[in-house]
C-alpha cells in the first residue's frame, strides 16, 4: 500500500507554513484543535491562534469580524458544526459581504467512522455550494491539501475546504497542481469517464485500473474544486466518453454528483451514474468498513461503470 | 461637538428617519428613533472616523448588531458626508445601495454586514482582535439591541471578548424594552441584564440613552476601562421623539404613511426650533 496521510494532517502542515509567509494568516478553533490539527499552528504562533471553545457561531462571527479587519483567517472545527450549527453565521456574516474567511472543515464524511452518523456530515458540499460568493474545495490526498490551502489563502474570499479524519493514500507528487476552478484528468480513457473528490479519487484510479483488465477504457477526472466547476474539461472528457460515473462520500444530493449532472443536462446531455451516500446518514462502526457498507468501494464504481455502459448502449 | 449641537444632529436625523421611511414604504421606525441620540453622540463626537476615507485602516469601527435600524446609521452616515443625502430617498428600492439592513459591499461607512440578529457582536470582537495583533489603537462599537438579547451568540461573543480582554471594545445596549411581538419581558425575559453583562465579566454603564450628557460621560468612562470590554446599557423609548410613536410595539417595523409623516415631521420641526 502507498504511503497514507490524512487530510487534515496535510491541512495542519501546510497552516504552519502559511503562518511562515503570510504574518495575516490566523487560525480559530472550537475545542477540537487537536483533531483537526490547528494545534501546532496554535503552539507555533500562540498571538496568532484563537480557540473559541464550544461556540461555533460565534467562531465563524469572529473571523468574518477578523477578514473585515484585514486578516485571513482560517476557521477549523468538525464539517457537522461548521457548516450545521454555524450555516447561517457562513451565509450573512461571511458569504454575503465576501469576506476573506476560510472555512477549514474536518471529519467530513462517514470515515469519521466510530463516532457515528450524528458527526458524519453528508450534506456540507450541498450546502455550502448553495450559497453565493462560496468556493468549494474537496481535496483527495495530502499533497493536494497542500496546495488547497495555500491557494485557498491567496485567493481573496470564502473558500469551504472540506477534509476527513482517515489516512488515505498519497496520490499526487509535489509536481501536480491544483488551481481553484480547475478539475485534474488523472488518467485519459474513451469508453467512461469516473469524476471523483475526496477520499473516493484513490478508488477511481484503482477501478480504472481493474476495467482497463477487462478492456474498459475509463477517464479519471479529479473534480477537487466543486465551485467553481471546470466546465470545459468536464463538458471535453463527456463529449469524448459519452458516459460519466461520479464518486463521493457525500450524499448524491446536491453535491459532487449533482453539480456535473447539471452542468452536463444543460452542455452536454449524457448518461451518468452517481455513486454516494444514498439518501442515508451513517452509523458508527470503522472507516473501511462503512465504507463498504454504504456503496464507497472500488468493487461500486466497476458496477456503476457497467450500469452506465449499458445506458450508453441503449 | 457641544451637548445642543449633538441634540440637533440628533433631530436631524430622526427627521431623515421619518421621510426616508415615508419614501421607502416600509422600514422600521421605532428601533430606529430609540438609537438616534446614541449614534449622534458615536458618529459626531466620540468615533475616530474620515468620511474621505472609509477604509481608513486605523478609524473606529461602527457595527450595528440590530440591523433593522439601517435608517439611523444611514442618516449619520450621509450627515456626516459619507454619500449624498439624496441618496437616503432610495432605501429598500431596487438598484439603490440603501439596503434594507447594513450592506458594507454597497454602502461606503458601513463597516459590517448586518441585519441577522446575534451576529453584530461576534464580528466586532474579531475587528478588535485584529486591531490588537497589529498594535493598533482603533476602537470597535457595537449597537445591540434588547430583544437580540434572547440569541445565544450575543452571550457567546460576550464570553469571548472578555476571555479575549478586548478593552477595545465597546457595546452600546440600546434597550427600549419592546420586539415585535410586544415587551421585551413577556416575549422572553432576559432581566436582570445588567447582573448578566457584569456576570460575563463586561463594565457595565447604565444611562439614559436619550441624555447626551451622559452618554458622552458613558463614553468617556469605557474608554478608560482597561483588560475587559465595556457595555453601555442605555435606557431608551422605542420609537423617541414622535409622540405617536412613543413605546409602541406597534411601530417596530411599520413605516408611517405620507399623513403620518407630516405629523411626526412636525414634531420634530418644533423640537428643533425649540432647540434653537
Amino acid at each position: 500500500m502507498a504511503n497514507k496521510v490524512a487530510t487534515r494532517e496535510a491541512y495542519g502542515k501546510a497552516l504552519l507554513v502559511l503562518g511562515a509567509e503570510n504574518p495575516n494568516v490566523v487560525v480559530l478553533d472550537a475545542d477540537l484543535s487537536k483533531s483537526t490539527k490547528t494545534a501546532d499552528f496554535a503552539k507555533k504562533y500562540p498571538e496568532r491562534f484563537f480557540n473559541m471553545g464550544i461556540a461555533e457561531a460565534n467562531l465563524l462571527g469572529t473571523a468574518a469580524g477578523l477578514a473585515a479587519a484585514g486578516k485571513i483567517p482560517f476557521a477549523s472545527t468538525f464539517a457537522i458544526f461548521a457548516v450545521g450549527r454555524a450555516f447561517e453565521q457562513i451565509r450573512n456574516s461571511i458569504a454575503y459581504p465576501k469576506l476573506n474567511v476560510k472555512i477549514a472543515a474536518t471529519h467530513s464524511g462517514i470515515t469519521v467512522g466510530e463516532d457515528g452518523g450524528s458527526h458524519q456530515a453528508i450534506e456540507d458540499v450541498a450546502i455550502m455550494r448553495a450559497v453565493p460568493n462560496m468556493v468549494v474545495l474537496v481535496p483527495a490526498d495530502g499533497e493536494e491539501t497542500r496546495q488547497v490551502v495555500l491557494a485557498a489563502a491567496q485567493y481573496k474570499g470564502p473558500v469551504y475546504i472540506r477534509m476527513g479524519r482517515l489516512d488515505v493514500p498519497l496520490l499526487f507528487g509535489e509536481e501536480y497542481r491544483f488551481e481553484i476552478g480547475k478539475a485534474n484528468v488523472l488518467k485519459e480513457g474513451t469508453d467512461v469517464a469516473i469524476m471523483a473528490n475526496g477520499v473516493m479519487v484513490s478508488m477511481a484510479l484503482e477501478a480504472a485500473a481493474e476495467l482497463a483488465d477487462q478492456g474498459v477504457s475509463v477517464s479519471v477526472v479529479n473534480v477537487a474544486s466543486v465551485k467553481p466547476l471546470d466546465e470545459e474539461t468536464i463538458v471535453r472528457i463527456a463529449k469524448t466518453t459519452k458516459a460519466v460515473v461520479t464518486a463521493e462520500e457525500h450524499n448524491i444530493i446536491g453535491g459532487l454528483g449533482s453539480a456535473v449532472a447539471e452542468l452536463l443536462g444543460e452542455k452536454q446531455p449524457t448518461p451518468i451514474v452517481r455513486v454516494g451516500l444514498k439518501d442515508t446518514f451513517g452509523e458508527s462502526g470503522r472507516p473501511l468498513e462503512l465504507l463498504e457498507k454504504y456503496g464507497l468501494t472500488k468493487a461500486e464504481l466497476v458496477k456503476a461503470v457497467h450500469e452506465v455502459l449499458a445506458k450508453k448502449q441503449r | 461637538m457641544t451637548t445642543i449641537e449633538l441634540k440637533r444632529v440628533a433631530n436631524v436625523i430622526r427627521q431623515d428617519i421619518i421621510s426616508m421611511l415615508v419614501t421607502a414604504k416600509s422600514g422600521h421606525p421605532g428601533g430606529s428613533l430609540s438609537a438616534a441620540d446614541i449614534v449622534a453622540t458615536l458618529f459626531f463626537n466620540e468615533m475616530r472616523i474620515n468620511p474621505k476615507d472609509p477604509r481608513w485602516a486605523d478609524r473606529d469601527r461602527f457595527v450595528l448588531s440590530k440591523g433593522h435600524a439601517a435608517p439611523v446609521l444611514y442618516s449619520a452616515l450621509a450627515e456626516k458626508g459619507y454619500f449624498p443625502k439624496e441618496e437616503l430617498q432610495g432605501l429598500r428600492q431596487t438598484g439603490h445601495m440603501l439596503q434594507g439592513h447594513p450592506d458594507m459591499r454597497k454602502t461606503p461607512g458601513v463597516d459590517m454586514s448586518t441585519g441577522s440578529l446575534g451576529q453584530g457582536l461576534s464580528a466586532a470582537n474579531g475587528m478588535a482582535l485584529a486591531g490588537k495583533l497589529d498594535g493598533k489603537d482603533y476602537r470597535v462599537f457595537a449597537l445591540l439591541g434588547d430583544g437580540e438579547m434572547a440569541e445565544g451568540q450575543i452571550w457567546e461573543a460576550a464570553m469571548a471578548a472578555a476571555h479575549y480582554k478586548l478593552d477595545n471594545v465597546t457595546a452600546v445596549l440600546d434597550f427600549n424594552g419592546l420586539q415585535i411581538d410586544g415587551a421585551t419581558d413577556s416575549v422572553m425575559c432576559s432581566a436582570p441584564l445588567t447582573e448578566k453583562w457584569r456576570a460575563f465579566c463586561w463594565h457595565v454603564i447604565e444611562v439614559d440613552g436619550h441624555d447626551i450628557d451622559a452618554l458622552l460621560a458613558a463614553f468617556a468612562e469605557a474608554k478608560t476601562v482597561k483588560g475587559r470590554p465595556t457595555i453601555i446599557i442605555a435606557k431608551t423609548v422605542k420609537g423617541k421623539g414622535v409622540s405617536f410613536m412613543e413605546d409602541q410595539a406597534g411601530w417596530h417595523g411599520n413605516a408611517p404613511s405620507v399623513e403620518q409623516g407630516e405629523q411626526a415631521l412636525k414634531e420634530l420641526r418644533e423640537e428643533a426650533t425649540n432647540l434653537g
